[in-house]
């Protein structure tokens, strides 16, 4: 690249720019294929799927808060699992080790790059939150989960294991910003303790499932402290807000669901005849 | 297969450095890529060009990684550049949504053309 004449060898060799085989082969798997917009599959009956559908995921980048990595692990002292183990089963029970009250629709085969699985989070004040992620990322030893527009915080959080002096130690690390200036406000308010609360239950829940009574070491850093003001405007996809309204409407839906059809006022002819 | 990252640091003319990124970016390449930035900077240069035709392999704690490293030459008013990514690697940018930080070039002379350095 410093402007010297190709030799031929390397016109025709293949380069990195062509994405040798080798290349690919290495971590192509491990990445989700590029989408327009989020797709979810096959949606449980009691799962609300709102705020997902046709939303694009969002990085750091693309939010609006304060920028913050949050660190949180625990040493599985005492425990036999490889940090490949470990991994292996948070992705096969992933949402088993969440606190109570939270749901985690996602496949049953577990979590593979390119999955979209729906969040229904228990808010302060009891607000049930639709939202959900893409996993951007998966490997033998870590997992990565992106957030969609809507969601409270724009970014991805990765879980992962690995042997630190024989010791396997279980991290999640959380790289995000308030997706909106009101998620900005509920962080501020609490919203950043009670999402240090569950992430600490998860990976305590973790090392129970290996059988470790561990204590989660957490760590958190502003990486900006800059706002970013332009992206103010994410807050009309506000998934806290769309789904109160949801839940607002719910006793309309049911009427409506409970209301005679057209078909139903009208019996047949013979409805009302008596049987021989 | 390497294992780390390296990179090497050249001067592009007066507002912009390259830093030539070889091996494998993980979260692990943190020390590595925050010393080269450093490097790349003591100039006060404008503009910092990512080489990424070296890039073995990169995961999602390389990402994160790239994403830090926005911060901290947003912060500097600074901008960032990268050439040389494969098909699969500008596709991550796409899908980590780095793409519309970062500008992304086929090669160093375009980049550094788009980094006013040519």
């Amino acid at each position: 690249m410093d402007g010297a004449p190709q030799r031929p060898e390397e016109i025709i060799e293949p380069t990195n720019q062509e994405a040798t085989p080798e290349a690919i082969a290495r971590d192509a798997a491990n990445w989700a294929k590029l989408t327009p917009s989020l797709t979810v599959g096959e949606v449980p009956a009691d799962a609300v799927n709102i705020n997902v559908t046709g939303r694009r995921q969002v990085s750091p980048i693309q939010g609006f808060g304060k920028m913050w990595q949050k660190t949180y692990k625990v040493t599985l002292t005492g425990g036999s699992a490889t940090p490949q183990e470990v991994i292996s089963e948070w992705k096969a029970n992933f949402p088993k080790f969440w606190p109570p009250r939270n749901s985690f629709y996602g496949p049953l085969t577990g979590i593979a790059p390119g999955d979209v699985a729906l969040l229904n989070l228990t808010m302060p004040g009891r607000l049930k939150l639709s939202t959900g992620v893409l996993v951007m990322y998966a490997d033998d030893e870590s997992f990565t989960l992106m957030t969609p527009q809507g969601h409270m915080f724009a970014g991805w959080i990765t879980f992962s294991a690995y042997d630190k002096g024989g010791e396997t130690v279980a991290q999640a690390q959380v790289l995000m910003r308030a997706n909106d200036p009101m998620y900005e406000v509920g962080l501020t308010m609490g919203g950043h303790r009670s999402e240090d609360r569950f992430w600490e239950h998860t990976l305590t829940a973790l090392a129970a499932h290996f059988g470790v009574d561990g204590e989660v070491d957490t760590q958190v850093v502003c990486v900006d402290k800059k706002r970013q003001w332009r992206n103010a405007r994410n807050i009309r996809y506000n998934a806290a807000i769309r789904s109160s309204l949801y839940s607002m409407g719910a006793p309309f839906r049911a009427v409506s669901r409970s209301k005679p059809t057209a078909t139903e006022t009208t019996p047949p002819d013979d409805a009302n005849k008596p049987t021989a | 297969m390497s294992q780390t990252a390296t990179m090497d640091v050249r001067q592009a003319g007066r507002s912009a450095s390259i830093v030539d990124v070889k091996g494998d970016v993980t979260a692990n390449s943190e020390d590595v890529l925050m010393d080269a930035y450093n490097r790349a900077s003591e100039s006060g240069v404008r503009s910092i060009v990512l080489n990424f035709e070296g890039l073995d392999y990169m995961n999602s704690g390389g990402i994160g990684l790239l994403v830090t490293l926005l911060v901290r030459a947003n912060r500097q008013r600074q901008q960032l550049f990268a050439y040389g990514l494969t098909d699969h690697y500008r596709q991550i940018f796409e899908l980590t949504r780095l793409d519309e930080a970062v500008g992304i070039y086929d090669n160093e002379r375009d980049a550094l053309a788009a980094a006013g350095a040519r």
